[in-house]
């Protein structure tokens, strides 16, 4: 199955705030650096991942993108705008 | 895979200078979904402000103007009396919109000026390093304030919303908080609405956003948005104060 | 050949403006440039522009600074005070690259100071007045077609460098009434390609901006722009000169200024003085070349202005020393009798007496 947490580190400024928005709990922080010396988050369980954008929608500087399976629960569409 | 939630198109690639955990962001990702949902990318011009934010020409793929301080709402002005129909918005700080610009502001949306306003208010001078803004809250620190925000010396924060609702040109007005993701969620909602104001040729439209200054407040990000959601909000409720067609 | 109209002063300004092209204006009341507003007011709508009332001069500049960016003719007017404010808007415009027109119908000053004419913010017109290293071309016309045909070239000059030109009058430029001949009207063009339109299918988007943080970038940025000055000085500057052919001494004087003198020149002429006249007609770029040819020759120049003495300080530089450069000049709104610019003469042709 593939990723519903995709994770761009480069644009990761490790504020933490995905890590506090995640009402699963399941993302932390590594012990990796980013290129620009950045502590990064990662995801523990992708299968626990439950797509509800939480994280994408806290992260400032867009470093996360959430999929969902098809025909998965929807949760929240950026498509749509949440509108 | 179906995307829940993608970068927006309307924001260039380019990585924002703002300090990690800076609601800015958050911002500027949210009218770049605007921009991408009412598919205005051929249409928009930016104007960017004196402030945190005054590289935002960088991070949006639209037309873009940079204002001298706290003028964003005369040089939309300029632009919007030019083409009327391109969508016009500013994104200004508290100290830019509130403070130096408090007479553009207030006369853009007296006119009852077709623009969109995004308004970030974080309490603070971010820029210049955190001195006083009109938007300080009363005993907040500042660094031209070390004590706090002292009502009998510097009066009381303004609240810009409340203020410019009693004008009669002005078709939209709300609050929202980036404090977390249901606040944001809300918040794009209202951008959304304070642009299709626009589109829909009702009127100035503003929205005020209550965002956060880890660096100069001295919190970490997540202690920030805490702060937001029980010092802020408070003094400045969330809500809309005007919508299309109301009062008219 | 178009017709002979009767324009009071503001109001042909207004006209040679539409005249030009310029769809937009925004301004603030102040006299004595009212008039130019009021006639814009109306006008401009009928012919499909936007004139608007600014909440101040420091708004309205910001207007133009939007308008032009948005690849309109724009113009702004207001007096001294007023000036004032639009300075930073104006540095703005010029560090961005934007094309406006600023009119300036001076009054007295500092401060408030009265509504009567004067000439005291040559130094503010043509030093910039605004922050940093710019220039704008200063057009100081003596006559109302002069302002006229300055109007409108004022857009062309504005245009071709993507910068800011003022037009600098004074209340009675502003308010007498002569017969002026208008240019014909001029084909409102296209946005230019770097317009803030809207990208309407465009694969860039256009930036308008004078923000360099990387200190080499804003050399180089600034290197360009004194390229463009350069270009000005050398293709733009504009003078005449009056009776000099045989002068001994001459006078130096600009706008309403230059009219009073001028009729001073006609009466000492008569009287047997071989006395000319040099009028910039650009303030900035100042003309070099009249004094040059004219330091060899004349014994020395008088300088005459509603100031305390301005425009004698590029008189000066321009002489460089090669003969006595003197000054003459009332201030606060009051007006020069060419009889005291006679006796001034005089006195200067008595004291510094023939030298060669
Ligand atoms: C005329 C002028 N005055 C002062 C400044 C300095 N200045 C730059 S940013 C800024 C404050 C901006 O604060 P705010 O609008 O609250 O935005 P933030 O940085 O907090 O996002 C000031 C005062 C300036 N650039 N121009
Ligand atoms: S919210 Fe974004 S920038 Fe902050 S740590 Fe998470 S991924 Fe990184
Ligand atoms: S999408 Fe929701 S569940 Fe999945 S990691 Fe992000 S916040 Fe957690
Ligand atoms: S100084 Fe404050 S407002 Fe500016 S980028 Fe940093 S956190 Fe954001």
């Amino acid at each position: 199955m593939s990723k519903r947490w995709v994770f761009d580190e480069d644009r990761c400024k490790g504020c933490g705030l995905c890590v506090q928005a995640c009402p699963e709990e399941i993302i932390l922080f590594s012990d990796r650096l980013n290129r620009s010396g950045y502590r990064m988050p990662e995801i523990t369980a992708q299968d626990d991942c439950i797509s509800c954008g939480f994280c994408a929608r806290v992260c400032p500087d867009v470093a996360i993108e959430i999929y969902r399976p098809d025909g998965g629960r929807k949760t929240e569409n950026s498509r749509d705008g949440g509108r | 895979m179906k995307a829940v939630y993608e970068k927006p198109k309307s924001l260039t690639d380019v990585v924002t200078h703002y300090c990690p955990g800076c609601t800015h962001g958050v911002a500027h990702r949210l009218v770049a979904e605007v921009i991408d949902d009412l598919k205005l990318e051929d249409r928009a011009v930016g104007i960017a402000s004196v402030g945190c934010s005054v590289f935002a020409y960088d991070y949006f793929e639209v037309d873009f103007q940079q204002a001298a301080h706290g003028r964003a709402p005369a040089v939309a002005t300029g632009i919007k009396r030019v083409h009327p129909d391109s969508v016009v918005f500013t994104y200004q700080g508290d100290g830019d919109l509130a403070s130096i610009g408090a007479a553009e502001i207030v006369h853009a949306a007296m006119r009852g000026e077709n623009i969109t306003v995004v308004f970030i208010n974080n309490a603070i001078y971010g820029m210049t390093g955190g001195q006083m803004a009109p938007t300080t809250l009363v005993g907040q620190k500042a660094s031209t304030s070390p004590a706090g925000r002292d009502p009998d010396h510097s009066g009381s924060p303004i609240r810009v919303c409340e203020m410019l609702s009693t004008l009669p040109g002005v078709a939209y007005l709300a609050r929202v908080s980036c404090h977390d993701a249901r606040g944001i969620m809300s918040a794009k909602r209202s951008i959304g609405k304070a642009f299709q104001t626009q589109l829909d040729g009702e009127g100035f439209a503003l929205v005020e956003i209550l965002s956060n200054c880890p660096t100069n407040w001295g919190m970490s990000p997540v202690e920030s948005l805490e702060w937001v959601k029980e010092h802020m909000v408070r003094y400045y409720p969330l809500g809309e104060f005007c919508t299309p067609g109301e009062g008219e | 050949m178009s017709d002979l109209q009767l324009f009071k002063g503001n109001e042909a300004v207004g006209e040679a403006a539409v005249r030009a092209g310029c769809r937009h204006f925004f301004g603030y009341p102040i006299t004595p440039q009212n008039e130019l507003p009021e006639y814009m007011s109306w006008r401009l709508p009928e012919v499909g522009g936007v004139f608007l009332q600014a909440e101040s001069e420091v708004a309205a500049i910001n207007m133009v600074y939007g308008a032009g960016g948005a690849g309109a003719k724009a113009m702004t007017s207001s007096s001294s005070p007023g000036i004032s404010l639009k300075q930073e808007g104006i540095s703005f415009l010029a560090g961005a690259e934007i094309p406006g027109v600023i009119v300036n119908m001076v009054r007295g000053g500092p401060g408030l100071g009265g509504i009567q004419p004067a000439q005291s913010d040559y130094f503010q017109a043509t030093r910039g007045g605004g922050h940093g290293d710019y220039r704008t071309v200063v057009l100081g016309p003596a006559s109302l077609q002069e302002l006229v045909d300055m109007t409108y070239e004022a857009f062309q000059i504005a245009d071709r460098y993507r910068n800011p030109v003022m037009v600098v009058g004074d209340g009675v430029m502003g308010q007498m009434m002569e017969p002026v001949v208008f240019p014909d009207m001029a084909e409102v063009t296209d946005p230019p390609d770097w317009a803030t339109t809207g990208k309407r299918g465009r694969d860039n988007f256009n930036l308008i901006n004078s923000l360099y943080l990387d200190p080499e970038e804003l050399w180089e940025h600034n290197r360009k722009l004194n390229d463009k000055y350069r270009q000005m000085t050398e293709k733009e500057v504009r003078w005449e000169t009056r009776a000099t052919d045989d002068a001994d001494f001459a006078f130096v004087a600009y706008g309403t200024t230059a009219r009073i003198v001028q009729k001073a020149v006609e009466q000492m002429r008569e009287d047997g003085h071989a006395v000319g006249l040099v009028r910039p007609q650009t303030l900035w770029p100042f003309p070099q070349e009249p004094f040059d040819e004219l330091s060899d020759r004349v014994d020395g120049f008088r300088t005459v202005e509603m100031s305390l003495g301005q425009m004698v300080e590029d008189v000066r530089l321009a002489v460089q020393g090669r003969v006595p450069v003197q000054f003459y000049g009332t201030t606060g709104g009051v007006m020069p009798d060419y009889r005291d610019i006679i006796s001034a003469m005089e006195e200067m042709m008595r004291k510094v007496g023939g030298r060669r």
